[in-house]
Order: structure tokens, then C-alpha cells, then sequence
């Protein structure tokens, strides 16, 4: 009769075991074979212990959480950490009190239920020290409280909205510990074996009314309320605490995501705790989309109701994967549900005929965005004209795009046709570099094409090594230059530094609050196919205003989508870093090159369908 | 002489009878700046496809209006995607999303076997 407080605890925790072996089981089954034998090496090696130490210091201690934001670190900390000391501690306390190495679970989770008699070893530090964990967990469920209705306190502008799984579960989680407390206060104001906080909240519960009544009811809502918690958490997004530490551990196995879905990307998916920190990075929320950015994306692919408006309308620029606290690839996972939602639809390219390839040395591939902005092209060509080098330009007349824009829109199969055409032309060529002024397609020729002996190079790091070898010399023209980070070459390919360190010989980059991982995008992503050209001018508009606000005498980008963008806000001069260069560039006798920029504004406001600015 | 055959024009006769709307409902209802296009020309101008082929995604959006599918499904896996049309649109229609949405129209149509 004692014992069957515990029931509602037990079933809800034993459903919840039989749904997380059933899941570990169905994810492990579904990973490639590569992957399974990839797992077993991790767990039977070194990795083993930087997986366990992985999973102490992130899913416990939050300690990415807490370096982007102290408060919202403390609140998971307190509630995670805290609630797992006070399960190692109560069960320490119970072997003590049992004088036994095994006591069963329950028995530690109700001891200040069963044990009546506070008299054991170390019985007074054990009250004292599982009081002020309570606390600890408190203060954190405190905060989380508060959270819920004021969110701007924590630094959030906005947090996920729930389904009823989710109500459930948060509901029985914020009840467990305050009915812990009271249920234990009774129990300290009956049998005196409580510390600071139980105890003197038993005195209170004492002068109101009779806790020996109370007593019963308190264990029986707190033992429901934890099996309520277990037994909703596997529907909730609560599952994100134990499927955090299976990610961890197939994350530090080296496996990585495919281009379809599998058993990974479901670990993923449920690995998402839907803090909402990807909600506030995203740039969307400037126009107001607010329902597909990757915390709604890792949702709907949960509850498998995703829709194509949802999917294409994200930017991939990267702001969220680089903040998330879990570590999940948003992008990528985005890109293969893309994948996964074009299969059908496929081009073959059938009509794509083998041009003659140029021997040469260098060959430079523009891409069609570059071809919009003529004057990057011209720019390109002086300084070739100028270090004198054998080059071919390979898409002056005509060439296939690159098949990162097919490769952003899911059609990777479509992308292969385009690839091995462009690999088999630059190949006939002959070269040794592949000299890129596009970030779109230096991603591309970096990461998907398969050119042995070939050297990509994107222009910024091109033309600073013709400057460090003295091929090149460049004249400081003394600008003030702000430089925006182009999101495929930013957080796509991780080059900050060579186009800043280009600059820096000619000009001063201005340090910005927001640059590097950071960086703003500008509006103009190919990765968003639904967005409105409307909607892309406040995304542009919220940029620009955080550049103007340095106010430099030029913005600097390496991005020729990113400039054509800049330029139509007609904020500022908007140049790209070629640009600069080919206005620097010192001829054989040097002389003072005056006012470089007069002659190249024209073409940086050339296009603007825009004639007002909107903000 | 396949670069001037707009020298020598088909016929102009519209079917009526043929016309089929599934396709254009279908993108407008998702696309609706696609209502705005005065089929200037722009988009074709600057086609990275059309500079390698016969393609031309004016005459795409001539056909999905006149509701003429079976033109569409081969010219339309033509486009490479690249994004050049709509950044050149003075109309600021969404060209790529038009594109997408009739491959994928085209698709379903396809295994439903009614096209």
C-alpha cells in the first residue's frame, strides 16, 4: 500500500524507456553500414570520452548557452544540472541511508516519503545539500516562468509557439519541483527530517494547516506530475534531452548528413530543444515571415507537415547554424529536405554540348552574376592586362551556370549534369588555377567539383598573392571601407580574412559589431526562392542601416549578387573588392592615382529599379 | 537560322478549346506577382540557358498563359536556375519560383498521367 504512490512514476518511466530503446534501436538500424561501423570505432575508442565529456559540458552544463547569454544559460543549467545532482545525490543519500550499494529507483526518487527516521551518516549535510539543490532548480524554473511571459528579459525578441504534446510536458515539468518541495515540507513538518528550505517551509505549511492530511495528496500530484512529464516527453520537444546525447555521439563518429534523409537527420530533427535563439538571428522576421525559419523547419519535418512555401523561404545564410546550441546543421539538413522534395523534377541538360577548351594556365570563370556586373568583369581583365598572365576566360561568351543555384533550389541531380560539363571543359584547358570572382560558385567548384591538380582560387586570395609576390603593386588610396561579408564565402567557406587583408594594403577596414560569423546578409540570397522583392529590400534596408551608421566612404563586398543588392539601395558607393584593387593598381612609374571612385560610381548605382528607399 | 526564327512566326491561332489553366492556376495561386509581367523581354535577354540553346523563358511565360502544356514540360527542364532573370525583372516578379512551380506542377501531372 506504501508503495503505490510510485505507480504513476514508474509507468510513465518505464513507458518512456520501451519508446527511447525502440527509437535508439530504429535510428542505429537506419544508419548506412559505413556509419554503423563508424559508431562502433567511436564507442570502443578515445572518442568514447570526449562523446561523455561532450555530453557533460552541452546537454548538462549548457555551456554554449551560456556564452551567447548568461541568463538563458543559468536557466538551463540550473534545471538540467540541478535536477541531475539531485538525482545522484538522492540516490547517494539513499544508499547511505539503506546501507545497500542497490536500491531500487523509486525508493531514492520518494525518500523523504519512505524514510521517516532522519537519523544516518552524514543525514544532516544530505537534508542541507538536497535542500539547496532544490533551490537551485527552483530558481531556474523561476526564470523559466518568467521567460514564458516576459521573453525580452532574457535578450529574446521571440520564442517558439507550442502544440498540445508540448503544453503537456511543459506543464508537468514546471509542476514537478514546486510539488517536490511542498510534498517534502510536509514530510519534514511530520517526521523532522528536512534541511533549511523544507523544514521551514513545513513550518509554514504546520501554522496553516495540518500537514499529515496534505501529506498524501502532495506525493501522489508529485509522483503524477513526473509521470505525466515522462510520459509526455517523447511526443514533446522535452525528446531533444535524450536524442541530444545520441547526436552527440554520432556527431563525434564522423558521421555526417547525405544527400537524402536518414536515421541522422531524424536524430537531428529531435535533437532541436526549440530555444528559439535561431528565431531571433533570423533576418526573415525584418519582413515579418515568421513561420519558416529552421526551429519551425526541424518541426514541420517532425510532424512530416513541411510545405514548399515553408522550405524555399529561407535565405541559407548560415546566422543560425552558427548560434545554435545544439550544434545542428540547419542548412544543410534544409538543402536535403530540398533534395528530398525535388527528386521528381530533375533537368538532364541534354542540349549541353562540348565546347573546345582554350589552353592556358589560369581560367577565369565569372558566373552569370558576375555578368551583371560588368564592371567587376573589367576589373578582372586589367588586372590580368596588367600581371600579364595567360589566362582564359571561360564563360565570355558561353558557358553553363555553375549548379550552385540548382544545388540551393534541391536539384542536386541536375546540378551533376552542369558540373561534370564545366569539370571537362576546365580540365581540357590545361590550367593549373581556377581563378573565381563569385563566392556563389567558388562554394561550388570548392566543395562538389572534382578537378585533380586544379587550384581554386577566389579572386581576393588571387590578387593578394600577386600583390605579396610583387606581380601586382597597389598604390594606398586612404579609404575608410566597410566590408560585408558575403554569406557563401563567409559562413560558407570561412574566409574572412583575405579580402580584409587585400583591403588593408590599400585602405582602412572598419571593424564592425556585426561582422565575420556574424555578418548581416544582404537580401539577395539565391538559396530563397519564395521571398518578395519587397520583402528582400528590408532584409537589404536592415544591413545597409547597420553599415551607415560606421560611415564609410565606400562599402566594400566580394560578392557580385551581394553588390547588385547594396547598389539598388542607393545608401552608399558599393563596390566590389576587384573593383577597388583595379582603381589602386600602380602603373610602371608610380603616380597618385586621383579620386579612383569618380569614374565607377556610375556603375554602382547604375541598376536600381527602386527609385525611393524605403525604410 | 535557328537564332531568327521569329522571322518565320507560326501560326497565331489560339486553341481555346485546348486550353488548359492547370498548370498557370497553379502558379498563380503561389506566385501572384507573376500577374504583373509585361513580357518586356528582360529575362530572355540576359538567360544564361538561352544563350546555350533555343530557350526562352518569355515564351514560357507565354505558353503557361495560354495554357498550353505540352510546350511547357519540355522547354521549362531547360532552365538552369541561376537566378539571372529575376534580378534583371523591372517587374520584380519571382521568375525562379515560376519555374519551379511549374517543373513541380508538371511533375505531379506526370504521375498522376493526365498530362
Amino acid at each position: 500500500m506504501e508503495n503505490i504512490i510510485s505507480i504513476p512514476f514508474l509507468v510513465g518511466m518505464a513507458y518512456l524507456f520501451i519508446v527511447l530503446i525502440f527509437r535508439c534501436i530504429k535510428w542505429i538500424a537506419g544508419l548506412s553500414k559505413f556509419d554503423k561501423i563508424r559508431l562502433l570505432k567511436s564507442i570502443t575508442g578515445r572518442r568514447l570520452f570526449q562523446s561523455i565529456k561532450e555530453t557533460f559540458m552541452e546537454a548538462l552544463l549548457h555551456r554554449k548557452i551560456f556564452r551567447k547569454n548568461p541568463v538563458l544559460g543559468y536557466m538551463h543549467m540550473s534545471l538540467a544540472f540541478g535536477w541531475f545532482l539531485l538525482i545522484v545525490v538522492g540516490h547517494l543519500e539513499t544508499m547511505m541511508a539503506e546501507h545497500s550499494m542497490f536500491v531500487p529507483f523509486h525508493k531514492a526518487v520518494f525518500f523523504r516519503y519512505y524514510e521517516s527516521s532522519g537519523d544516518f551518516y552524514l543525514s544532516g549535510f544530505f537534508a542541507f545539500f538536497m535542500d539547496l539543490l532544490l533551490l537551485f532548480v527552483l530558481s531556474g524554473l523561476m526564470f523559466a516562468i518568467v521567460k514564458r511571459f516576459r521573453k525580452k528579459l532574457f535578450g529574446l525578441r521571440r520564442t517558439t509557439r507550442l502544440k498540445s504534446g508540448d503544453k503537456i510536458a511543459l506543464t508537468s515539468l514546471w509542476l514537478i519541483f514546486p510539488l517536490r518541495l511542498l510534498a517534502e515540507s510536509t514530510s519534514a513538518a511530520v517526521y523532522h527530517n528536512g534541511g533549511f528550505l523544507t523544514s521551514g517551509v513545513g513550518f509554514v505549511i504546520d501554522f496553516i494547516g495540518n500537514p499529515a492530511i496534505l501529506y498524501y495528496p502532495l506525493w501522489v500530484a508529485y509522483s503524477l506530475s513526473l509521470g505525466f512529464f515522462f510520459a509526455a516527453l517523447p511526443n514533446s520537444r522535452y525528446m531533444h534531452i535524450p536524442t541530444e546525447v545520441v547526436f552527440i555521439f554520432m556527431r563525434n563518429a564522423g558521421i555526417r548528413l547525405k544527400k537524402q534523409n536518414d536515421s541522422y537527420t531524424d536524430v537531428q530533427v529531435f535533437s532541436c530543444s526549440r530555444c528559439g535563439i535561431c528565431l531571433d538571428k533570423c533576418q526573415l522576421s525584418v519582413a515579418g515571415i515568421d513561420d519558416s525559419q529552421s526551429v519551425y523547419l526541424l518541426k514541420n519535418i517532425r510532424n512530416k507537415n513541411l510545405s514548399d512555401e515553408k522550405l524555399f523561404n529561407c535565405q541559407m545564410c548560415g546566422r543560425c547554424q552558427i548560434d545554435c546550441p545544439v550544434g545542428i546543421e540547419t542548412i544543410e539538413l534544409r538543402t536535403v529536405q530540398r533534395i528530398e522534395s525535388t527528386r521528381d523534377y530533375n533537368s538532364s541538360y541534354d542540349y549541353l554540348i562540348q565546347e573546345i577548351a582554350t589552353k592556358a594556365d589560369v581560367v577565369y570563370f565569372a558566373g552569370c552574376m558576375t555578368h551583371l556586373t560588368p564592371r567587376v568583369i573589367s576589373s578582372m581583365k586589367k588586372i590580368f592586362a596588367t600581371v600579364g598572365e595567360g589566362v582564359w576566360f571561360m564563360d565570355e561568351v558561353k558557358a553553363p551556370c555553375c549548379g550552385r543555384p540548382l544545388m540551393l533550389a534541391g536539384q542536386y541531380e541536375a546540378a551533376r549534369k552542369l558540373i561534370e560539363n564545366n569539370s571537362r571543359m576546365i580540365l581540357d584547358s590545361g590550367a593549373h588555377t581556377l581563378v573565381v570572382s563569385c563566392p556563389i560558385c567558388y562554394k561550388v567548384f570548392k566543395e562538389d567539383y572534382k578537378l585533380p591538380d586544379v587550384e581554386v582560387v577566389f579572386h581576393a586570395q588571387y590578387i593578394d598573392a600577386l600583390i605579396a609576390s610583387g606581380r601586382l603593386m597597389v598604390d594606398a588610396i586612404g579609404l575608410r571601407m566597410v566590408y560585408h561579408d558575403p554569406c557563401e564565402l563567409g559562413r560558407g567557406m570561412g574566409m574572412y580574412e583575405a579580402p580584409r587583408r587585400l583591403l588593408g594594403r590599400m585602405g582602412e577596414v572598419v571593424h564592425m559589431k556585426d561582422e565575420k560569423e556574424y555578418a548581416y546578409c544582404c537580401g539577395g540570397s539565391l538559396g530563397n526562392i519564395k521571398i518578395t522583392e519587397d520583402e528582400r529590400k528590408l532584409l537589404r534596408n536592415q544591413a545597409l542601416v547597420a553599415y551607415e551608421s560606421y560611415s564609410p566612404d565606400v562599402l566594400v563586398t566580394a560578392c557580385p549578387k551581394c553588390k547588385k543588392t547594396f547598389a539598388a539601395g542607393r545608401k552608399m558607393k558599393v563596390l566590389d573588392v576587384v573593383e577597388v584593387v583595379a582603381g589602386a593598381i600602380l602603373a610602371e612609374k608610380p603616380q597618385k592615382v586621383e579620386n579612383p571612385l569618380a569614374e565607377q560610381d556610375v556603375d554602382a548605382l547604375a541598376f536600381a529599379p527602386d527609385m525611393t528607399c524605403n525604410l | 537560322m535557328s537564332q531568327f526564327d521569329f522571322l518565320k512566326p507560326k501560326s497565331r491561332q489560339i486553341e481555346f478549346e485546348q486550353f488548359d489553366d492547370r498548370i498557370l492556376t497553379f502558379v498563380l495561386e503561389r506566385e501572384r506577382s507573376f500577374l504583373t509581367c509585361i513580357s518586356c523581354g528582360g529575362c530572355t535577354a540576359t538567360c544564361s540557358a538561352g544563350n546555350l540553346t533555343s530557350f526562352n523563358i518569355r515564351k514560357i511565360g507565354l505558353s503557361l498563359r495560354r495554357g498550353s502544356i505540352n510546350d511547357l514540360s519540355d522547354e521549362i527542364q531547360k532552365c538552369m536556375f541561376c537566378g539571372k532573370c529575376t534580378l534583371v525583372c523591372p517587374r520584380d516578379i519571382n521568375i525562379r519560383n515560376v519555374v519551379l512551380l511549374i517543373k513541380k506542377r508538371i511533375a505531379q501531372l506526370e504521375s498522376e498521367k493526365t498530362l
